[in-house]
């Protein structure tokens, strides 16, 4: 999976560079979220601005990710939700779990 | 002449032709359906739809057993689409999968491929067939 994390500052960036996010490749977000967690980062950031396609374990893998991080006083926080994604975050009522920014940069100024 | 398509799919049960699945679906859709007012969503809904029940067969039914196989019907009527997939796997009780829960202080990572399948189809029923089973959506097109 075409994955890329950078630090701004305190906040870690993951761009999922990736048309789709499935079943297939979830797991590998999953283990980069846990990582980062490890790690000892509690603000994250996940960029979806390439992906076009999200089923539920790619769903799946951002809600283990919010809990995760709301278990260490953390958050992540999404950006750059393409129409069809956000369309599965609203089928799912995650829209109102998360935070969703149109950008990264918006994503980062709210911290 | 009756205007009916069938496409017939076999693949292994690994989750790497997820992909190929949901995109054959999707065009198909954009291609044949007479459709809904929006047909983008609807095409983009099938890959979704494929990919889950793909999914479902592989990880539930076939128990992640990579020898095993899927076999996926997808026709396409004037008034109706109709997708199933086979598994040849132990199988679920469909009624038995309760709703995902929305409230935040609850929330499940997994449990919503169904309920996502239920949303965006007609009906949905999982029943046995061909000495497997079989997971039968279906979508009124007008």
């Amino acid at each position: 999976m075409n994955l890329k994390t950078e630090a701004f500052g305190k906040q870690m960036v993951i761009f999922v560079r990736e048309e789709r996010l499935d079943a297939h490749n979830s797991e590998e977000l999953k283990t980069e979220l846990n990582r980062l967690f490890a790690g000892g980062s509690k603000e994250l950031i996940v960029d979806l601005k390439d992906v076009r396609f999200i089923d539920s374990s790619g769903l799946g893998v951002l809600v283990s990710g919010f809990k995760n991080a709301s278990s260490r006083q953390g958050s992540i926080k999404l950006s750059g939700l393409q129409t069809q994604v956000k369309s599965m975050f609203e089928l799912t009522r995650l829209h109102r779990v998360f935070d969703i920014f149109q950008t990264v940069d918006d994503a980062l100024e709210s911290y | 002449m009756k205007n009916e398509i069938e496409i017939l799919i076999r693949v292994p049960n690994q989750t790497r032709y997820l992909s190929l699945i949901g995109s054959i679906g999707e065009n198909m859709a954009r291609e044949l359906c007479r459709l809904p007012d929006d047909r983008e969503s609807f095409a983009i809904n099938l890959n979704v739809v494929l990919t889950e029940a793909m999914v479902n067969a592989i990880k539930h039914a076939n128990a992640a057993d990579p020898d095993k196989e899927v076999q996926i019907r997808i026709s396409i009527s004037d008034k109706e689409l109709d997708i199933r997939v086979y598994d040849n796997g132990q199988g679920f009780d469909l009624n038995s999968i309760p709703n995902p829960s929305f409230d935040t202080n609850s929330l499940e990572d997994k449990g919503r491929g169904i309920f996502i399948i239920r949303a965006l189809m007609d009906s949905v029923v999982y029943r046995k067939s061909k000495g497997g089973n079989v997971l039968e959506m279906k979508k009124i097109l007008r």
